[in-house]
This record gives C-alpha cells, structure tokens and sequence, in this order.
C-alpha cells in the first residue's frame, strides 16, 4: 500500500515536470540574450571586460578628474652650483696705455719681448721706445722722452665701485707698490707715499692706498671677477676669499656688511690656473624625473609632466587610435570582402588578387618608412596622428575581406538564402539583412582581437618615434623614454606602468575577443 | 591563419581503406597515384606561376611608393647626403638618384628599368653605409638567420607539447593556464618585454650586455670564445622572440588538436576501446601534424627577414636593425632591396604552405 502511494507520488512529480503552467514553462531567450548568458558565465572573459572597463574609466573620466593637464609643466626649487667669481693669480704683464694710438698692442708685445731681454730700449717700425724698469715686474714704456704706456704684474682695484682711476695714478701707485729698497734711493724719502693731482696718498705694505687716512684702493696679484657684470666685490670679500685660497680651502663662508652669511665652494682649476667661486643658489628648473609623491602618484617624466596624468591621456590615444583604425579596417573589408563574397566571379578575382597583393606587402617596413618621411617633412602631430590611423587601416582591411568572402560564400549556398530568394526579396535586403547579420557576429571576435593589436603596431611605432609624436601622449611613446639607458636602470616608474597598462589593454581584447567566439558560437568552443 | 580541412568523413574512409588498397588492388592505387601525381604537379606549377605574377605587382606597387614619397623628402636627402664632408655634390646625388631609379622616365618604363637592373643582381649602393646593398646584405643576414632558426626550433619545442596538453585536457587548469599564458605572450608588446628583460638581466643581475652583437673584448677572443660571445650576446634577443611567438604557436596547435579531436574518427578509435595515449598521440596528433607542417614550412622563409624590432632594440646587427637604420635615414636604394625581399620572403612562404598542404593532406589532392 505504502508502495502504491509512493508511486503514485512520483507519478505525480512527473507529471508536474511536464505540464505547461506558467511557473513550468521554460524560459525563452532570444539569441542575444544567449549569447549575453554565455559570455558572462566565462570567468576569464569577463575580466577582460572588467579591465577593458577600468582602462577605459581610467583613461577618459581619469583625464577629466585629473587635476593637471596633459601638457602642464611642473617646476621645483634646485640648488644649483652657479658660477659666482673666479680667481686667478696674474702671471702675465698687463699694459695699460696712456695713449692707444702710440701704445698699441703690437708695442706692447714688442716691449714684453724687450723685458724679457731685459733691453733697455727697441725699435720697431722706426721708431725708438725706452724701457724703464721701475720696480719689481714693473716697467713703463717712453717715446720721445714722453710716457706712452706701462706694463706690470700687480692689479689695482679700487675700493667703491664709482671710481675710476686715472693712468696718472697707477703709474704712481705701481711704482710706489713695487719700489726696490736699492742704496739710489735718496736718504729721508718715503717711497709709500706719493702724489696725483694734488692729493696725497699713502701705500702700506699688504698693498692698501690709503687716501688721507681713508682706503681708497688696493693691489694685489691676484685677479677676481665676478661671473656677472652687475656684481661688485668688495676688497673685504676679495681680502678673505684670497686668504681662504692660500689655506687651500674648498668652502669659503662669508658674512657681508647687512650681516648676511653667504656659503661658496672653492674649486681650483688646473687648466685655467683659476680658481672657479661657486655659490649654492635657489634655481627654478623643471621637475624632471621626480619620484612618485603625494602629488604626483607616478612622478614626472623627462619634461616634468605628471605621469599619471600622461598616462591617462596617452591611453585615450591608444584606445581611440585602435578604434578608429579597426573602423576603417572594418569599413573597407567589410564592402570589398562582401562585394567579393556575393557577386564572385570576376569581381571576386580581382578583389581576392588585391587581398593577396596587401597580403605580401611588408605593412611595418612600409609604416617605418612614412613615418621616417613625415619626420624628415615635419608633418604637424595632429596631422600626423590621423596619417597614422588612415595607414594602418588601409593595411588592416584584407584580412577582414578574406573573413567576409570566406563567411558569405559559405553562407550563400545555405537555404535561407534561396530561401530569401525565392521571396523575391532585394539584393540589397538580401546583402544587408541576411547576410551581414550572419556575418557580424565573427567580425565582432576578429575586431576585438583586432584592435588589441593595432594597440600593439601604435605602440609599437610610437615607442620608435615614428608615431604619435610629442605633444600628445601615448603608451608606446611613454615607454619611448627607456631608449635611455640611465632610464631604464633608474626610473621604473617611467616605463614599467605604462608597458603594464598596455599589456593589460592588450590582453583584456584578446581575452574579451576570446570569449565573444565561444559565447557567438558554443559548438565552435575550444 | 588556415582552418584544417574540416572532412573527417572522407579521411577515416581513406584511412581505413589504406591496408586494403596496399594488398588487393594494387594496380588501381597506382593508376590513382600517378592522376594526383599530375594534378599536384599541375596545382603546384599554377600556385608558382601565381606568386610569380604577384611579386612582380608587389615591387611595382612597392616602386610607386618610393617614387611617390614627396620629392621634397629625396631632395632632402640628396641635400643631407651632399652636405656631408667630401661627398658628392647635390646635383651629382639627385642624378645617381635618377638614373638609379629611373626618375627622369615615367613610373612604368623606371619600374622596367628598375627590374632590369635587380635581375642583374645590381640593386645599386646603399646611401648609409655606402656599399652596395647586396653586399651589405650578405654580411648581415646569417645573424639574422641564425637568431631566427634558433628562436624557432625553440618555439617549436615549447609550444607544440604545451599546445598538445591543454587540448587534452582541455577546460582542465592547465588548460586555462597554458591558455592564459598564451594570450598573455601574444599580447606582450615586443619593446615593454625587452625593456624588462634588460632591467632584470643586464641591470639588476648583470649577465648581459645591453645592446649588441659582440662585447668590448670581442677582438683579443679566440675563434671559439668569440663564437661563444655572439651566443651569449644572442640569450637575451632569443628569448625575447621565442617569449613573444610561443603563445600563437601555442594557440594554433591547441586550436587544430582540438579540431582533430573532435572528429568521429576519434571517437571511433575511442569506441573501439583504444587506449588513449594511443588515440592522441597515433591517431589525433598525426593529423594534427597537417596544420603544423604546413604552417612550419610556410614560416621557413621568414627566417632570413630577420627580427625588425627585437634586432633594433638589442642593437644586434641582422637584416632587421640594418633595414632599420636604411629605412629610418631614407636610404631608398637598401628599403627598396629589403621591401621587395620581405615580399618575395612571404610568397615563398605561402607558396610552400600551399605545396605542402598538397604533398601532406591526401584529402586535397583529391579534392
């Protein structure tokens, strides 16, 4: 009895398995929705698209998040060694002329010759010049029993940058500074001091003119000039700067009148026998290569641009440059290769032959070329991005024809095709309704997986210079910098996120494209 | 990339039927044989005629390009190239210009003149390196080749096993994986992967040099050592190669596998209780082998085209970097020579596809 019951029941269960109410029926999906069901219940594909999504998130909201632009620049504070004086100690004689036209550079060399004789007078050209020496390294040069010029070892400066010091003066001074202790010298005469237009002065031992009781210029050997003409270096500077010199030190620290403390390092230059005065100053540069910060997530690249937000830019590059390329290839192949499929015969052949002829053309030694002639023409960037485009989808289009032909062809000979034909429908209704719909869902796959590698190709071409060109930004043209070896081996950040975002990109297509195949076509699934 | 032939009807027939036809009618085989002797013969001497006439269309259409390059650019050119110390003058250069290329005449009696001279072995001189362009050429091809023979048997052994597996096990975990790191491969842009491949190996481990054939002491080396130091200086660029192919070997073996072992004959040789190594690798693989040696023989060309950006990026002195250089500093003479040798490069490929897919698949020939 218990038996019976329970066949009854699972008669029952049965029954309910095969009625048609409403909560029994099974549920309908169009083909699409089909299609949709299959592809998410792929894990991989589906993070391709998740990817895809992020990349292109990234690329083109990132870009209008970003608080910089693509092309903004970005400076930082650098202390910088600049040239600040330089020092030499003069071993040469310097001429000053009391008259250029007679104490002319060629008297000059002649008298330096003479010196070197230690002649006390020349000729040259005719005319007679004495030679005086008038102390140590010091000599003055006369024509006529008149003073054309003077030659000497020992440089005066003077201590307010207003003066300016006469001949007269020098020659005093030179000869006051320079005086030799000899027993001609007159009993009773202070050879320190001297006189120039009325105005005494007075010459202490450490080379000091002293006007009255003021200073008022000084003499020493050495020569220091300041790097820039609008600077003036006092005797103080100069008296310590030269003190620090013969302690061969290689900091010199300095404390001038306001009380201000100046740092400079000292470098002597054994080429120039100078020594070079650098001061550490506050410069603005451009902050190249600055490492990822709170500001500037990625860091800088070579002209100090945000890497991020390059980043963000050159992906739109690179996304829409696959796009806009695929489209052209799509365009062309799908009309050629359609034409082909449909009308065959001679039409066919021809089209078929030009596929062929595509087909052997060495496409990246092409691109390389014209690239390398749109250098050589400097063609605008922007001009120049869209060349790109038009070329790599002019050479992208056969493969998709051959897709098509193939597929109509195939599908030309099935029944629904003299099915539609019978009906009397158009060619062209015939072309547009049942043919390409049954072709799309390949060309889908095969542009998906199409524009990751055009990606590649762009990348590929920009990372050579030869493709999306400065100002604009793509991922190939980011990573270009690595062609620098010091780049490569110090600033990771400046390649490896861009070469990942383009792997990524890559792989999400192929992924994405991969998963569009099996979920289109389930009995084709591998 | 070519689909297997999708009959597997008509090859379980031709292969059952094999014993048979070698025992009993051994006449009629013979007659069959000699009828597909001729239409091979005949398939192949029409596929040759073919790409004969299609590599004569390539060079036209490849010569139209040079000449249509603006004439500003080969002005430029001449210039740069005249403005070199002691070289010849501009207009000495424009003429060697024209009368190597046939400027001065229409586009078709240059493209004549032009093929004249290439038949006579005379591609004129390299503008770059200034010797003539075969001769530059014969230097540099066997690195290439070398390179590329070595990157392809690698990639061979690697891939065709790998492919194997995860079509057997397809849907298993190394399925997924293999595949994954097949995408991932294909997917690699060529320069990113280089570029680490330095950072980790010259930089960070320092085992290689960055760019170049040979090291600095490559002269003080015996002939042994400084064979042994192009070898080492190959490592890095040969495994950049056989990284970036393996994974579309990898998928095309996988995909035909598959193919194959979705056919009735397989699953006949399943039903008659054949063990399964002997299914996969007696029956399935042997057929997979079809796709393979025509899709190997079709690549053996492309062993002397050298590696365009692997080479330049290793600065590895094969035809690919060399072409670089020319087609970069507009050498038109060395990219005319080296455009037209990629095409013929590619014919050759297709054609010996094409024959081996005839000598190796009886179902063609029959067809």
């Amino acid at each position: 009895m218990s038996e019976e019951k329970k066949n009854y029941d699972s008669e029952v269960s049965e029954n309910n398995q095969y009625s048609l109410n409403d909560d029994r029926r099974v549920k309908v999906l169009s083909p699409g929705a089909l299609v949709r069901q299959r592809f998410f219940r792929n894990r991989i594909a589906v993070v391709g698209l998740v990817i895809l999504i992020a990349m292109f998130l990234f690329s083109f909201v990132g870009g209008m998040i970003s608080p910089y632009k693509e092309d903004q620049l970005f400076y930082r504070i650098d202390m910088q060694d600049k040239a600040y004086a330089a020092v030499t100690e003069n071993k040469e004689y310097r001429y000053t002329a009391l008259d250029t036209s007679k104490f002319t550079s060629i008297v000059q060399a002649q008298s330096f010759l003479a010196i070197s004789k230690q002649a006390e007078e020349f000729e040259y050209r005719g005319v007679t010049y004495q030679l005086v020496k008038e102390g140590t390294d010091f000599y003055s040069v006369w024509q006529d029993n008149q003073i054309i010029g003077i030659a000497y070892k020992d440089i005066i400066s003077t201590v307010s940058p207003d003066t300016k010091l006469s001949f007269d003066f020098e020659y005093a001074a030179l000869k006051a500074y320079t005086h030799e202790a000899s027993a001609e010298d007159e009993e009773g005469k202070d050879y320190s001091q001297f006189v120039v237009d009325g105005e005494n002065y007075r010459i202490d031992e450490d080379g000091n003119i002293l006007k009255g009781n003021e200073p008022f210029a000084y003499v020493s050997k050495y020569i220091v000039r300041p790097s820039m003409s609008d600077v003036f270096l006092t005797q103080n500077f100069k008296d310590e700067l030269l003190e620090s010199i013969e302690k061969n030190e290689t900091d010199f620290y300095f404390t001038d009148t306001d009380g201000v403390n100046h740092e400079y390092t000292l470098a002597y230059d054994a080429k120039t026998q100078s020594w070079a005065v650098n001061q550490l100053t506050e410069t603005r540069v451009y902050d190249t290569y600055s490492s990822p910060s709170k500001t500037h997530w990625l860091g800088t690249d070579r002209n100090g641009m945000d890497m991020m937000t390059r980043l963000m830019y050159g992906g739109r590059v690179s996304l829409v440059i696959g796009f806009i390329v695929e489209i052209i290839a799509l365009v062309l192949g799908v009309i050629l290769g359609g034409i082909s499929g449909y009308f065959g015969k001679w039409v066919d052949m021809l089209i078929m032959r030009i596929v062929d002829v595509f087909y052997c053309i060495p496409s990246m030694p092409i691109i390389i070329i014209l690239g390398a002639t749109m250098d050589a023409m400097h063609v605008d960037p922007q001009v120049r991005m869209i060349y790109l485009m038009l070329i790599l989808g002019f050479l992208g289009w056969p493969s998709i024809a051959r897709l098509v032909r193939g597929q109509i062809l195939s599908l030309r000979e099935q029944e629904f095709m003299t099915a539609t034909e019978a009906t009397g429908l158009s060619v062209r209704r015939r072309i547009l309704q049942h043919l390409v719909p049954n072709v799309i869902p390949q060309l889908i796959v095969s542009a998906t997986m199409g524009i990751g590698g055009t990606i590649i190709t762009e990348a590929t071409l920009s990372f050579l210079g030869l493709g999306v060109k400065f100002p604009f930004a793509s991922w190939g043209n980011i990573i270009n910098d690595v062609n620098n070896t010091y780049v490569l081996t110090t600033y990771w950040f400046i390649w490896i996120p861009a070469g990942l975002l383009l792997l990524l990109t890559v792989l999400a297509y192929n992924l994405v494209g991969d998963g569009l195949r099996d979920a289109f076509d389930p009995r084709m699934k591998r | 990339m070519r689909k297997g032939y999708d009959d597997p009807s008509a090859f379980f027939m031709n292969d059952s039927m094999h014993d048979f036809d070698c025992i009993g009618e051994y006449n009629r085989n013979d007659v069959l044989k000699e009828k597909e002797g001729i239409a091979v013969r005949k398939y192949i001497i029409k596929r040759i005629l073919i790409s004969i006439a299609l590599l004569f269309l390539v060079a036209f259409i490849i010569y139209v390009l040079m000449r249509s390059l603006p004439t500003s650019y080969i002005e430029t050119i001449a210039r740069e190239k005249s403005m070199q110390p002691g070289s010849k003058s501009y207009e000495e250069w424009m003429a060697q210009l024209s009368a190597s290329y046939g400027m001065d005449k229409g586009i078709v009696a240059g493209y004549i003149s032009w093929l004249g001279n290439a038949f006579r072995g005379n591609f004129g001189d390299s503008w770059f390196y200034t010797v003539p362009v075969l001769q530059r050429f014969r230097e540099v091809v066997p690195v290439s080749f070398v390179m590329g023979l070595i990157a392809f048997v690698l990639e061979l052994l690697i891939a065709i096993p790998l492919g194997i597996i995860a079509a057997t096990k397809q849907y298993s975990r190394t399925d997924y994986t293999i595949s994954i790191v097949a995408l991932a491969g294909i997917s690699l842009p060529t320069f990113f992967f280089a570029s680490l491949l330095k950072l980790v190996f010259s930089v960070k481990l320092g085992w290689f040099d960055l760019f170049g054939l040979v090291g600095r002491n490559y002269e003080q080396l015996s002939t042994m050592g400084k064979l042994l130091d192009k070898a080492h200086h190959l490592v890095l660029p040969i495994v950049t190669l056989v990284v970036i192919s393996i994974g579309g070997l990898m998928r095309y073996t996988r995909t035909n596998m598959l193919e194959v072992m979705n056919a009735d004959y397989i699953r006949t040789a399943r039903a008659k209780g054949l063990d399964e190594n002997k299914v996969i690798y007696h029956h399935a693989f042997r057929n997979t082998l079809i796709p393979l040696v025509t899709m190997i023989g079709g690549s053996l060309p492309g062993l002397f085209s050298g590696a365009l950006i692997t080479e330049t990026l290793y600065a590895i002195n094969g035809i690919g970097y060399t072409s670089y250089n020319a087609m970069v500093s507009g050498d038109i003479p060395f990219s005319m020579f080296y455009l037209v040798f990629m095409a013929l490069l590619t014919l050759a490929g297709n054609l010996i596809s094409d024959i081996l897919y005839a000598v190796v698949d009886p179902r063609v020939r029959i067809a």
